[in-house]
């Protein structure tokens, strides 16, 4: 875990200054940047087909899968920009992936707190629950799951999303913030109470914002999985006005099979929330996955 | 299977014991004075203050993770359509039936290839490339984030994307064709010779970031003193990489495999939305997870999906304790057998 929080220190840092403070790199030797832009061309390349046919017309992506737009098109994706079922999609995709980040938070620390810095009997018990948690994936329950679901009366509800999935985001949250809660050292909780602070003040204003970089980590991790995930939306969701962004684009991809060029005008539209999500939130993505794995 | 009721009912109710020997150092230091009292107002207060904090987040736990899977377990036994309760007691009669189902064997089989070529593919070409960027040059924070692209893209778009290009009048074919490879043209998706192969490569391309992002990860908590130290002493590169590098990357590979066979098991997202529920047995790609939904969710047979499930939940479990007791083991000690003193 010390990885963790040593590696969170310059994660906080902008760009330029850790730039600034390690001062510039050397360039590599010419056969690593081929090497490595091969790979990047082997990476982007189906990315960058779905982007650059969206700006084509059935008629050319026919006569020439592979080739350029001659002439630029921009009607796909204005016809995608301007129907309300693709911001439909959005809204939901947004509304369970905040959802789900905000349950899958604030249950998590609460728990954590408790693995972290409570003693009782069947503490371990419990932590080796949740821990066996990461070995139940959603596809093992899926059945199950939606009859239960059913159950509830919470079908083609956002809720029915919601739920499951704040429950199948805990492992991986309590695996990551435990220790990081337990980071935290006894002398701070002991001055807080000697000041007279009680465990659950201490809870609040020392423990929340000392583990911010942690909790950070988590949520992106569970609005990440929550954005692109398909099955359970599949099994709950079954109708179009309710569909997240993957059943929409996929039911869109088969309700316009012959439109291939609007078909990837909606893909790429739809690839873009997240990959800007991404680009703000690389370093914590990458900080937290490394974290997963050494946690 | 009871642990999860046993867990909760640990955490309301055991504390006794535990709670008295926690309590006293705490209690002993601040306040000589009335100790009776005063320990019992701060036991309940502790129960109270664990039930609160760790009530809500079992209960989702509990409720939506573990209590499906005994559900399976439960509705396995039953020939059961979804409605209304399950009456149509089968005993292991579910379970008779996958196991002499042809289907489900080569499911299970596609399954296992999925599984070796995922490690075998990804595994090496992940190394090299994770070794070639872990030099300190200009661009390195780049040339990650680049890389790790196709993993941030969810499956669907994935799918879709790779299910156009690959169509036999699709892009990939008339790329071959235009660069003089017209041989190498092929049915990538629908013959059943090559259609696992075009899986093995979208599963590459979509996973083989995440892999280098790990093992960049697990290269850079290695000390750069012993990297100048072997230098002094006169190692190569390569004899630094072999005796170095990898024996010290062990515990980041042996994850990075444990979760490549667990994704490999599960494998759902891009089988079922490149072939189709039907489509992928034809063209031998279908895996244990569609199996499970064409057979279950979809001919509206809850019974027989959920044995699947139990099935799949087993053969997972099986071959993770494996994996986590015999090759593991010491890299997660800590983690599940996790005890405190």
């Amino acid at each position: 875990m010390s990885v963790m929080t040593t590696e969170t220190t310059p994660l906080d840092m902008t760009p330029r200054e850790a730039r600034r403070t390690r001062g510039r790199e050397p360039w590599g030797s010419p056969a690593t940047y081929f090497i490595a832009f091969l790979f990047i061309a082997l990476c982007l390349g189906p990315v960058l087909y779905i982007v650059i046919g969206g700006f084509r017309d059935n008629s050319q992506i026919t006569s020439s899968p592979a080739g350029f737009p001659t002439p630029w098109r921009f009607d796909n994706y204005l016809d995608v920009l301007t129907s309300s079922i693709f911001w439909q999609q959005i809204g939901n995709s947004t509304i369970v992936g905040v959802t789900t980040t905000i349950g899958v938070v604030v249950l998590g620390v609460m728990v954590s707190f408790v693995l972290a810095r409570y003693h009782f009997h069947g503490r371990a018990a419990m932590y080796s629950l949740f821990a066996a948690g990461l070995m139940f994936p959603m596809t093992v329950a899926i059945t199950p799951l939606y009859i239960l679901v059913k159950d509830l009366g919470l079908m083609n509800s956002l809720a029915g999303v919601i739920l499951p999935q704040i429950g199948f985001g805990l492992p991986v949250t309590v695996i990551i913030l435990v220790p990081f809660l337990k980071a935290i050292p006894d002398e701070i909780e002991e001055a807080a109470s000697i000041d007279g602070a009680s465990r659950l003040g201490f809870f609040f204003r020392m423990v929340v914002p000392l583990s911010l970089p942690g909790v950070v980590t988590t949520g992106i991790l569970a609005f990440v999985a929550s954005w692109n995930s398909y099955l359970l939306p599949l099994f709950i969701l079954s109708d179009q006005t309710m569909y997240t962004l993957p059943l929409g684009v996929q039911a869109f991809a088969s309700q316009y099979s012959v439109d291939t060029a609007k078909v990837l005008a909606f893909t790429s539209l739809s690839m873009i929330p997240a990959l800007i999500f991404f680009t703000l939130f690389e370093r914590r993505i990458v900080g937290g996955l490394t974290g997963a794995v050494k946690g | 299977m009871s642990e999860p009721q046993g867990a909760t009912s640990l955490a309301d109710q055991r504390p006794p014991q535990g709670t008295q020997k926690a309590g006293d150092g705490a209690r002993r230091a601040p306040s000589p004075a009335g100790p009776r009292p005063g320990r019992r107002k701060a036991d309940w207060r502790k129960r109270l203050e664990i039930t609160v904090l760790s009530g809500p987040a079992i209960v989702v736990f509990v409720g939506f993770v573990i209590f499906p899977v005994i559900l399976a377990g439960y509705y396995g036994f039953f020939r059961w359509k979804g409605y209304g309760p399950a009456t149509d007691f089968v005993g292991l009669g579910n379970y008779l039936i996958i196991f002499t189902d042809s289907a489900f064997h080569e499911v299970l089989a596609h399954n296992g290839i999925i599984l070796v070529l995922s490690l075998v593919i990804q595994g090496p070409i992940a190394i090299i490339l994770a070794l070639l960027l872990n030099q300190k040059i200009r661009g390195r924070s780049v040339i990650r984030v680049l890389i790790f692209v196709p993993y941030i893209i969810s499956e669907v778009i994935v799918g879709i994307g790779w299910g156009l290009m690959l169509q036999t009048s699709g892009a990939v074919n008339d790329l071959l064709q235009s660069v003089g490879l017209g041989a190498l043209r092929a049915d990538w998706l629908s013959d059943p010779n090559i259609a696992i192969w075009s899986l093995m490569i979208i599963i590459s391309w979509k996973y083989i970031g995440f892999a280098v992002i790990l093992f960049l990860a697990g290269l850079q908590s290695i000390p750069d003193e012993l990297f100048e130290a072997a230098a002094i002493d006169g190692a190569s590169y390569w004899q630094i990489q072999r005796s170095i590098t990898l024996p010290l990357l062990g515990p980041t590979l042996r994850i990075w495999a444990f979760l490549s066979i667990i994704g490999s098991l599960q494998l759902f997202d891009l089988v079922f939305i490149i072939w189709g529920q039907y489509v992928a047995s034809t063209a031998g790609t279908s895996t244990m997870a569609t199996y499970m939904v064409a057979n279950g969710r979809t001919s509206g047979n809850f019974g027989y999906g959920s044995a699947v499930a139990v099935v799949m939940f087993l053969i997972s479990l099986v071959i993770a304790l494996t994996y986590q007791r015999f090759v593991l083991r010491r890299d997660t000690a800590g983690a599940l057998t996790e005890r405190r003193k």
